[in-house]
């Protein structure tokens, strides 16, 4: 592992007003799993498109095996062995395994010979995968075989994989990894980008942390504890959110065997959903995403109908209530899609305000909108959740991702609901936001709300959720209490690992 | 290499700036039309321009500018409620005609009844004739998710049939010695909607299209409805989260629109048009989609836009008469000016930006 096979030295890119990199420097050396540790935006993305090809830097060099390294775009870079799994994959779903590899190659070989090369490549690394299947069908972790595959039928000598985590379930995350640590067992190095840092801890080699920019720190990730390197990423300490014993009170929410079709023609029907939140609990709700938490939320914020009583709210059936209705008798939601779902991307903040708002906040008088009192929310909104904007009138689109989640989550907690249902609130957020943001849920179930979470965190479900259930296929599992569940029982609620327990090196 | 690039927020600059600009580039490419054709342009843009406001003639062209502003405005003010949440009724030219035959019709009915209320129900019959005709497309979007583009443009051709078999059937002026087209409105006194103030072209519709830009405006800026409204044109997922009923809106925004088309219908058949023909519809409900744009689907903008279109209407009348311009020649000069609006709309919400060639 002493030689070293690309040596990043003083890279640095500006874009109009901001510095994604700041002569970043470090070595990926032969066989290493390396980690790219940092926030959204501290310019993970900006330098692996630099060494992709995707991206030229305005200074600084690369060197692979001590030759200078430019490559001009992406086909130049996976010529001299670089290979990079996006973390959005780019697939076709009506088309076969197969036909997708063939698509990204220069110069496919007959499909026969190809299927036989797919084949050959996932029984030596573990991942199994039939070249005939349609794409379509196949589970969020198989699809990511799919572009791992791709990548190495090229023989890569470094693998960057852009978090490749955040689809999997637990039992697929061993898969993977084991998968990695064979590669480099045979000398691929591989470029490790994710903020998850105890599965950092667990892979990875070295870790570079990136901040604002620039490389504030190499590490041993198995020597240095998960909070020191959450604290190098954020750059000051952080605050583990406070949870404090809560007495459960009554049935704030029930749902019982509630099946609906979705409306989405790719979605995913909800099938015989038994749900029950009390008032004071937080019920965090897990799953690979696209197994119903759409559906799921939408029976929940009124915008998919369902017979009368198959949705109580305190004891009252409200199933056939809209959102504005819902929004009356205090049940809120955040649903995941932060632009066009919950905020109207060219609207206003204080119209983005008034978006949910209206009916508690009584920012309407007989139909006429109250403009005074929705900027007033606005602000109140900005205030308390440490928006960071110029001020209500600016578009939500000009909003960074944290921000705006910020905004979202923050409109419905004020509004003082009795039961709020967020999908995902977390979801591309900082670390520090992240923090403040689940410390309002638990702050908003201390005051004796009921919180309904939907994420894919399972960390962030240990952290907060005082009971815990999984969506798979549109099934809701059992509730179980969080103390005392281990991550492999939580897999197994998930729907266990797709199939891909077989696979073993 | 140029490239375009999203703006974080639309620029307010631009969006007041774009009508102007585009109605120079219009000047500027409309005139080298007009050269080519062998008029100088100059002279071209300066009749279709200015002499209908202070050429020597003005005092009788004022006036028409209100006849044909008032329907236009009139009628994109129902357009754009529904264009900005992206309900596309395409066919108000139809509910225009079927307007002005319901109106029509309720005054050939009392003929020669002479009553106050005569007129009132006119404007009842005409705006609901018409909101009956947006209510086809409508009906069939909510309940089978049909195209209302299609339906209410196709609609036009069936209203245009209609109002052919009534001009030469049912409302054929009995004493009109066999010429197609109904009794003249502007003969009975009860049924016709007479200018307020003489000589100005002030007539009732043109107070109606001034009420409908100040009842769009509050509605749009001040009302639940109007914010729905904007809400579903720019994010529809977000506005059934926000509680809108699609089929609400769908209802509404069609239903006005077409109420809207109505009435100027019914004030142009019992005014400046005087009597249902086989020609009677000209247009407006056509052109009026291009006011609602040029105007920006804001009321104020429409008010201004109506306005301008009459006024190349009117030029364009004029520049036949007295320069020679064949008529197409217009037309093309008015095409253009909602081209580049459409065009140079796009640095509302994108900037153009010089990079060096790099791969995306």
């Amino acid at each position: 592992m002493s030689d070293i096979l690309l040596s990043i030295q003083g890279l640095t890119k500006a874009y109009p007003g901001v510095v994604a990199n700041d002569t970043v420097s470090f070595d990926i050396g032969v066989g290493e799993v390396h980690a790219l540790l940092g926030e959204n935006g501290a310019g993970k993305s900006t330098l692996v498109k630099m060494i992709y090809g995707l991206v030229k830097p305005d200074s600084g060099q690369m060197l692979l095996r001590g030759q200078p390294f430019a490559p001009p775009e992406p086909r130049a870079a996976r010529a001299d062995g670089i290979a990079m799994v996006f973390q959005h994959f780019s697939l076709f779903d009506a088309l076969s395994v197969a036909e997708n590899i063939a698509l990204g190659m220069e110069d496919p070989p007959p499909m026969r010979d190809l299927s036989r090369r797919i084949r050959e490549v996932s029984e030596t690394y573990g991942l199994p995968l039939d070249p005939y299947r349609t794409v379509g069908d196949l589970s969020a972790g198989e699809r990511q075989r799919v572009e791992i595959i791709r990548c190495l039928l090229q023989y890569p000598r470094l693998l960057i994989m852009d978090e490749p985590t955040s689809v999997l379930t637990p039992q697929e995350v061993d898969i993977l990894f084991q998968t990695l640590q064979k590669l480099q067992s045979e000398g691929t190095s591989i470029l490790y980008i994710s903020h998850k840092l105890e599965e950092i801890r667990k892979l990875c080699d070295t870790a570079t942390i990136l901040r604002l920019g620039q490389n504030v720190g190499t590490c041993v990730p198995a020597e240095t504890t998960a909070r020191d390197m959450a604290e190098m990423m954020v750059g000051t300490s952080l605050q583990t959110p406070e949870r404090s014993g809560r007495a459960l009170g009554d049935v704030a929410l029930d749902i019982s065997g509630l099946s609906v079709p979705s409306p989405s023609a790719f979605g995913t029907s909800l099938k015989k959903v038994h749900l029950t939140v009390r008032k004071g609990e937080i019920l965090g709700i897990g799953g690979v995403a696209g197994n119903g938490q759409d559906e799921l939320l939408g029976v929940l914020s009124g915008e998919i109908s369902t017979p009368s009583d198959a949705v109580m709210l305190a004891g009252a059936p409200v199933g056939r209530l809209g959102p504005t209705a819902r929004r009356k008798l205090g049940l809120l939601a955040a649903p995941e899609e932060r632009l066009g779902h919950a905020a109207a991307p060219d609207m206003s903040l204080t119209e983005n305000a008034l978006l949910t708002g209206a009916v508690r906040e009584k920012l309407e008088n007989r139909g006429f909108l109250r403009w005074g009192a929705a900027q007033g929310f606005a602000e109140r909104i900005i205030e308390a959740f440490d928006v960071r904007t110029p001020g209500p009138a600016n578009a939500a689109r000009s909003l960074s991702g944290g921000n705006l989640q910020k905004f979202v989550i923050g409109r419905e907690v004020l509004q003082d609901p009795e039961v709020l249902v967020v999908n995902q609130p977390t979801w591309g957020v900082d670390a520090a936001a992240a923090a403040a943001i689940r410390q309002a849920l638990l702050d908003l179930a201390a005051k004796g709300a009921a919180v309904i979470c939907i994420s894919q965190d399972l960390d962030e479900l240990m952290e907060i959720s005082d009971s815990f259930a999984a969506l798979n296929e549109g099934r809701l599992s059992a509730h179980k209490d969080t103390a005392g569940l281990t991550v492999d029982e939580i897999g197994l609620m998930m729907g266990g690992a797709h199939g891909m327990e077989v696979a073993h090196v | 290499m140029i490239r375009l690039e999203k703006r974080p927020q639309s620029s307010h600059t631009w969006s007041m700036a774009t009508p102007l600009v585009a109605v120079l580039a219009t000047m500027i490419f409309g005139g080298a039309l007009f050269g080519i054709l062998g008029t100088n342009p100059l002279t071209a843009i300066r009749t279709i321009f200015f002499e209908p406001l202070f050429g020597e003639f003005a005092f009788y062209y004022r006036p028409q500018l209100l006849v044909k502003g008032a329907p236009l405005v009139l009628i994109a003010i129902g357009l754009s409620l529904g264009f900005r949440a992206g309900i596309w009724n395409i066919g108000a030219e139809g509910q225009y005609i079927i307007g002005a035959l319901v109106g029509a019709g309720i005054a050939l009915a009392f003929y020669p009844l002479d009553a106050w209320f005569v007129f009132p129900l006119m404007i009842i019959g005409g705006a609901a004739g018409g909101m009956a005709w947006a209510m086809i497309p409508a009906l069939l979007k909510v309940r089978f998710g049909t195209n209302e583009i299609l339906v209410s443009l196709m609609l036009v051709y069936v209203a245009e049939q209609f109002l052919a078999s009534m001009a030469l059937g049912l409302m054929k002026n009995p004493e009109g010695f066999g010429f197609p087209g109904s009794r003249n409105l502007q003969e009975y006194e009860s049924a016709h909607n007479a200018e307020l103030i003489t000589g100005t072209g002030m007539h009732l519709g043109v107070v109606f299209a001034l009420i409908a830009v100040i009842f769009a405006y509050v509605l749009l800026n001040r009302h639940m409805l109007g914010f729905q409204i904007r809400l579903t044109g720019d994010a529809p997922r977000a506005a059934r989260f926000a509680g809108v009923k699609p089929a609400r809106l769908i209802l509404f925004c069609l239903g006005a629109s077409g109420a809207l088309a109505g009435l100027a219908g019914l004030f142009e058949v019992s005014g400046p048009a005087g009597q249902v023909n086989i020609d009677f519809n000209v247009g407006y409900g056509f052109t009026a989609i291009i006011v609602a744009f040029l105007g920006r689907l804001h009321p104020v903008g429409i008010l201004l836009a109506g306005g301008l279109m009459a006024l190349t209407y009117i030029g364009g009348e004029i520049a036949q008469g007295q320069l020679g311009l064949p008529s197409a020649a217009i037309q093309v000069f008015q095409g253009m000016l909602l081209f580049f609006l459409l065009a140079l709309d796009l640095l509302t919400n994108y900037r153009f930006r010089l990079t060096r060639g790099e791969v995306a």
